[in-house]
């Protein structure tokens, strides 16, 4: 950035650009695909549209690790992946083309289950218990807290698989909005209440 | 720490600039495209603290310095080659003339230029890029301002 105080070179750079756009998009492509290449990518994400508002996609090149809300702020989600994964991050979205193109399919209704590389690592324990389980709930079925408990393997944690739906790092893909009150009614949800109604009615169809 | 695309977006436009400003535009795009490479592949080990546009410009420099060598084992001089670009039409093009005048410069007044004027760092920070003192990177830099004005004198006509 010229330095507006410092006069001495006054307008003898005008004539470059200060932002290239078309340059600028090039670079970023060329450097996702060296990246990529050398094995620096450590992790690729995009967003795109749903029913449910804007989706942050992440994966690693083992799978994909991150599914997140707008409500949850994508900005903080990729900082807190630059933490708790790696920095080396980059909008990257060939990585995250299938997991695009399964999850339109599914806004749309022609989809009932995902078939893509996950990686668990932001769950542990319990959690990754509970996360391992949620695919076994079937499309357009749903599960109390309770049950999802005794599936996986602590009848009496019923709390801690509210805690785990709450924090659930791959939303829609993992189906914790299948798991409700044993009152029939929807329970919290990461995406909050109205997407869980959005994807369970979806389903009901 | 900071997603590396925030890195990209924040200062991107910065080291391209100082790129095309210190090789021209013909090679700007390689050597900033290995600066990207390279900054990535350190990142994760930066310190919370360091400056990130003097750690890019250090980077760059490196990178502008094996250019430039690999420029001079070649057989033909560069100034013979087509590397005005001026009228190409591409977006990316600058003022060929500019170019001219920057390429006519010493590398270390072009590079002082280039790292002061359009990165913005501090004279003590391009001394220790470039290496010597403060004093003779600033000295380096009025120099080569003082070069460019006498041979590129069109803007300063244009803004009369």
């Amino acid at each position: 950035m010229m330095t507006k105080s410092d006069d001495q070179a006054g307008d003898l750079f005008d004539a470059l650009p200060v932002v290239d756009e078309d340059a600028t998009r090039r670079l970023h492509e060329r450097l996702v695909a060296a990246a990529q290449r050398d094995g620096l990518l450590d992790l690729a994400y995009r967003t795109f549209n749903t029913p449910v508002g804007a989706l942050l996609l992440a994966a690693t090149e083992q799978g994909l690790v991150r599914i997140a809300y707008a409500r949850e702020d994508h900005d903080a989600v990729l900082a807190r992946l630059a933490d708790a994964v790696s920095p080396r991050i980059l909008q990257a979205p060939a990585r995250l083309e299938t997991a695009v193109r399964q999850l339109d399919e599914y806004f749309a209704g022609g989809r009932r289950t995902f078939d893509l590389p996950l990686d668990f690592r932001l769950s542990r324990g319990f959690r990754r218990a509970v996360l391992t389980h949620l695919p076994e709930i079937g499309y357009g079925s749903t599960e109390s807290y309770a049950q999802v408990a005794a599936a996986a393997g602590s009848p009496k944690a019923v709390r801690a698989v509210g805690t785990a739906c709450v924090t659930n790092p791959l939303p829609v893909v993992v189906p914790c909005h299948r798991v409700v009150r044993s009152d029939g009614s929807f329970g919290g949800y990461v995406g909050g209440e109205e997407a869980k109604r959005t994807l369970l009615t979806l389903e009901a169809a | 720490m900071k997603p590396f695309e925030q890195i990209v977006a924040e200062h991107g436009p910065m080291v391209l600039r100082v790129c095309r400003a210190v090789l021209g535009p013909a090679e700007a795009d390689d050597a900033w495209s290995e600066t990207f490479l390279a900054a990535l592949k350190a990142y994760p080990e930066l310190p919370a603290d360091a400056n990130v546009e003097a750690w890019l410009v250090t980077i760059a420099h490196r990178k502008a310095v094996d250019v430039t060598r690999a420029r001079a084992r070649r057989p033909v001089p560069v100034e013979e080659l087509p590397d005005r670009v001026s009228s190409s039409g591409r977006p990316e093009s600058w003022d060929g003339d500019l170019w001219d005048a920057l390429a006519g410069l010493p590398d270390k007044q072009r590079a002082t230029v280039a790292y002061h004027y359009l990165a913005g760092l501090p004279y003590r920070e391009i001394a220790d890029i470039v290496g010597g003192s403060t004093d003779a990177a600033r000295r380096a830099a009025a120099d080569g301002i003082r070069a460019l004005r006498a041979v590129y004198p069109r803007n300063l006509e244009g803004a009369k």
